[in-house]
């Protein structure tokens, strides 16, 4: 009865940590503006946490540079399973409009698992809540799958 | 056999009602702040989602901490339940406290290491005006057993109006509400991360989480015993002063230790002691 009670309060409880790992600042206000009273997600549960080993979703923006896929990598090694991650907007899915340039490497998945994708230059607030649900329903199935 | 009763009352509905009490004060907040916010239970989704996450730890410590803080805050509130003496409550209590910040101070982290020392502050600053809510407790009843008070016809708040006050120093900072919510705070963002609790993780933090509903009901059991004499009236004086915790915290500024400790040992131990020189002149 205790474990159907935790799988069941993993997706009334994610607790998200944001990663900006070279965004242009646009889709981190979206993130931002998550939390103001016009969205509220903390009435799904959802706080917004500053630290990797209290996370259980990822939400990272912007495209990943030879600099900053080891911060990237260390973040999502330091939190405990399980975890899901989210990338937000075209850089973090793709690498935007600087995939090519010669100090990138592309987008969030090339470096850790990303469970979601949120288009959008920036992805809008609406679009991140439903990234994050969906990736909820995608992490209780992999809890699922493990057992 | 009462006393047996009593204690596992006290150690059953001490997480309960401390989660209800932290969902409400969430409720709350979010109302103040215009938003909706989350249902009364997210508290034990939180805890719950948290005991069933992967074990990570720094080092050994931080489990034995963890445990000893739960089972201080847990053996402090059924002492409470109990009637037990006063001192030895405050003492248990401690104790715990002790632990985790010893967890805390365990680990290399700077974010965990500074918050563990503005922990130590924080109860630098609280537990003498504690023990002299005691000692308050003692001059009235004439014993530091809580079975004492049962004795008194009049409520002790009309004997004990500016320490009851300074007992609330006590409550804000033992809550972690803002002004005094510099060593880990309820919300995302602080300069610290998560200050004292930074390091603690998945089931452990989840551990630290029901010992801290379980020191917020102990401290809100000691503004009830200032109302015994009635129920109602003792209910609507602990919700009274919850809601003015709630207040406190929405309004004001998270302060430095400096001001904390000149704040609490001026404002708060004076208030304590003139009170007291009121009850040993009486």
């Amino acid at each position: 009865m205790f474990g159907s009670f935790i799988k069941k309060s993993r997706a009334k409880s994610p607790w998200i940590m944001h990663f900006d790992c070279g965004s242009c600042n646009g889709c981190d206000i979206e993130v931002l503006a998550c939390l103001t009273p016009l969205y509220d997600v903390e009435r799904f549960g959802i706080i917004n946490v500053g630290n990797p080993k209290h996370a259980d979703v990822l939400l990272v923006t912007g495209t990943v540079n030879h600099r900053n896929k080891k911060v990237l990598k260390n973040i999502y090694d330091q939190m405990p399973e399980p975890k899901a991650v989210i990338a937000i907007g075209a850089c973090g899915t793709s690498g935007g409009v600087f995939r090519e340039a010669y100090n990138v490497v592309g987008g969030v998945d090339k470096v850790i698992p990303v469970d979601v994708y949120v288009p959008g230059c920036p992805a809008k607030p609406e679009a991140i809540i439903d990234g994050v649900v969906a990736g909820l329903a995608k992490f209780a199935q992999k809890v699922e799958e493990a057992k | 056999m009462d006393t047996l009763i009593l204690v596992i009352i006290g150690i059953v509905a001490g997480p309960v009602l401390g989660g209800l009490v932290a969902g409400l004060d969430r409720r709350v907040t979010a109302w103040f702040q215009s938003r909706q916010g989350p249902p009364v239970t997210q508290p034990f989704f939180d805890v719950a989602k948290l005991l069933g996450k992967e074990r990570t730890v720094v080092n050994q410590w931080q489990i034995l901490c963890a445990w000893v803080y739960l089972i201080g805050a847990a053996t402090s509130v059924a002492l409470l339940f109990a009637q037990a003496d006063l001192l030895l409550i405050f003492f248990v209590q401690a104790v715990g406290a002790v632990f985790l910040v010893m967890g805390a101070l365990a680990v290399k982290s700077p974010y965990s290491q500074v918050g563990a020392q503005r922990e130590l502050l924080q109860m630098l600053a609280y537990e003498p005006v504690l023990v002299l809510v005691f000692v308050g407790f003692y001059l009235v009843t004439g014993s530091f057993s809580l079975e004492a008070l049962w004795a008194q016809e009049t409520p002790l708040l009309a004997k004990m109006p500016l320490l009851y006050l300074a007992l609330g120093f006590a409550l804000t900072i033992k809550l972690r509400k803002s002004p005094f919510d510099f060593s880990t705070s309820h919300h995302g963002h602080q300069e610290l991360v998560k200050g004292v609790l930074t390091e603690y993780s998945g089931p452990y933090l989840g551990l630290v989480e029901i010992a801290h509903w379980y020191e917020t009901i102990l401290v809100l059991g000691l503004c009830a015993m200032f109302w015994h004499t009635n129920v109602a009236i003792m209910a609507v004086l602990v919700i009274l002063t919850y809601l003015v915790e709630i207040l406190v915290d929405n309004t004001m500024a998270r302060m430095t230790w400096r001001w904390m400790l000149k704040r609490v040992w001026l404002l708060g131990m004076g208030l304590s002691i003139v009170n007291l020189i009121w009850l040993y002149a009486r």
